[in-house]
């Protein structure tokens, strides 16, 4: 008796070894294999410009006021904190480093997973439904090449370009609130913003940040596109997973990248 | 991709094709070749991997054991990239149609063109509208998939087949959903292109009237196995019971109409069966 319940609890586990790790691993091994063919794969200019402004350009307007508020709320509490001890002219600094360091890569792509993310993925495994992207292969055209590839680079081209823009809006919006509205000195704010600055540690770091963001969020969203399940519900499904998976994918690798960066 | 075939040889072969979707087997054995210049059909009830069959010989499927050739190459054993050029020689209508939704119809046909060929743009034009013009739809060039019945929409689909001349054309339950007026044209449609262009077609399909009136060679496909081969006629007089149900469409016989289940008495909870 106790032996057949020992047996049933080793298999059960088994079972979820089996389906959950090397589900996993067989997974990611496709993914691998599935963004290599992707990466290497020619397609025309053309495409790469419609796909730009498909997932670059229109997640311009989420950005920008996003990157504004952040702003905002980021002049506010700094000042809060620092005129307590008399050092709000350091806020273009705090807003500066914060900035371009974490927030500017790491919220961007945040918005760019539930913006541009989501709507490749349904996009993607819409076309998978209707037979569209079967159709492309049976008439010789290797879908990777023509519908994948260059859904891929554009999210790769975008994410930097719109982290500059959201880290640019974001400061703007901080000079606005802390010089404006709380009366910090325009002067010490983008001095001390200049002095301690450094271009390559910083915004370079926080430009490779988003580079690595934006490789890592597309790959997720065009492959739970392509290897959807063939219906609304797979859709539906593969679209949540895209936004889950690229958000802690983001968080996780923002540690061990600012851990190799900043770390000692 | 090296091997060619002979004027007689049969285009595609498949020799003893295992296929099993998860635990589900589909085909048990599947032997049949097909000979160039006809028009074949397979033909089956519902549900027995006639849309399967084809996508193995598209190499959009492999089969679990067995072989496919096509054209004299067995796909299994293609490249990505060989694949990809021996289906520039082959054309497959979806059951659905399958157009970009994102293209007009103009677009739709020209697409393997444009990705295909170097041809100037006034001669994709020509070309593309010559397509439209065999099925009725050059006045719906401009017209968006979602502007189109489904009878129309498949109609795009099968001027966009056969925009790069193929060899062997496919097509997947190609009557289903058409009125008769489209029908009778795409009857003569599918007989017209098979002469004019020298195709090998191969219709998959259960509107058995349609099928027999147009078809050089008939097979007949059950429960995972070819049970039939040979022409219309032939079939038609095959003494086979499960053929012959299929063939003239009755409801009692070897091939049962209801999937699968438990007990009558037993789904409605009924005491004892008097």
């Amino acid at each position: 008796m106790l032996l057949k319940i020992f047996i049933k609890i080793l298999e059960s586990w088994g079972r979820y070894f089996r389906i959950n790790f090397l589900g996993f691993c067989q997974d990611f091994g496709a993914s691998g294999v599935f963004v290599l063919r992707t990466i290497f794969g020619l397609f025309g200019f053309r495409y790469l410009i419609n796909q730009i402004y498909a997932v670059g350009v229109l997640s311009l307007i989420i950005i920008a006021v996003s990157g504004l508020f952040i702003g905002f709320v980021l002049g506010l509490q700094g000042f809060y904190t620092l005129s307590r001890f008399g050092a709000d002219q350091f806020l273009g600094q705090l807003l500066a480093l914060s900035i371009t360091r974490e927030l500017g890569p790491v919220v961007t792509a945040l918005l760019f997973a539930g913006r541009a993310g989501s709507a490749l993925t349904s996009e993607i495994g819409l076309m998978k439904t209707t037979e569209q992207l079967s159709s492309m292969s049976m008439m010789g055209v290797d879908p990777l090449r023509r519908v994948i590839a260059p859904r891929f680079w554009a999210g790769v081209i975008s994410m930097p370009l719109l982290t500059l823009i959201f880290s640019a809006v974001a400061i703007l919006g901080g000079y606005f609130v802390t010089v404006h509205w709380l009366g910090v000195n325009a002067g010490s704010f983008w001095s001390n913003m200049q002095a301690s600055v450094n271009f390559r540690d910083d915004v370079l770091n926080g430009l490779i940040k988003s580079l690595v963001f934006g490789f890592v969020v597309t790959w997720i969203s065009v492959y739970q596109g392509y290897t959807c399940h063939p219906t609304s519900q797979g859709i539906a499904i593969a679209t949540t997973k895209t936004v889950v998976y690229s958000s802690l994918a983001i968080l996780g690798l923002d540690f061990f990248l600012t851990a190799l960066m900043f770390g000692k | 991709m090296k091997s060619e075939l002979n004027a007689e040889d049969p285009v595609v072969v498949l020799k003893d094709v295992v296929f099993s979707r998860g635990e589900k087997l589909i085909f048990k054995g599947i032997n049949l070749s097909i000979q160039p210049g006809k028009i074949t059909a397979i033909m089956g009830p519902s549900g027995t991997g006639k849309t399967t069959l084809l996508q193995l010989m598209g190499g959009l499927l492999t089969p679990s054991s067995g072989e496919v050739k096509v054209l004299g190459n067995t796909v299994a054993d293609l490249s990505r990239g060989d694949l990809f050029s021996l289906r520039q020689r082959m054309g497959l209508l979806f059951q659905s149609g399958a157009l970009f939704t994102d293209m007009t119809v103009f677009e739709n046909v020209a697409f393997a063109l444009r990705e295909h060929t170097q041809l100037p743009e006034s001669m994709i034009r020509d070309i593309v509208l010559m397509k439209l013009q065999a099925v009725g739809l050059r006045g719906a060039r401009n017209l968006y998939p979602s502007e189109l019945s489904g009878g129309m929409a498949r109609r795009v689909a099968l001027a966009r087949a056969v925009a790069l001349d193929p060899e062997i054309l496919m097509y997947d339950e190609p009557f289903t959903g058409q009125d008769p007026i489209s029908m009778g044209v795409l009857i003569k449609l599918i007989k017209t292109l098979n002469q004019a262009m020298g195709l090998t077609s191969i219709i998959v399909s259960h509107d058995v009237h349609e099928v027999c009136s147009i078809a050089d060679d008939v097979f007949i496909l059950s429960d995972g196995l070819i049970i039939a081969h040979g022409t219309p006629e032939e079939i038609l007089k095959d003494p086979d019971p499960k053929t012959r149900q299929f063939m003239l469409g009755e409801p009692d016989g070897p091939v049962a109409f209801d999937y699968p289940a438990p007990d009558l008495y037993f789904d409605f909870d009924l005491k004892d069966k008097t």
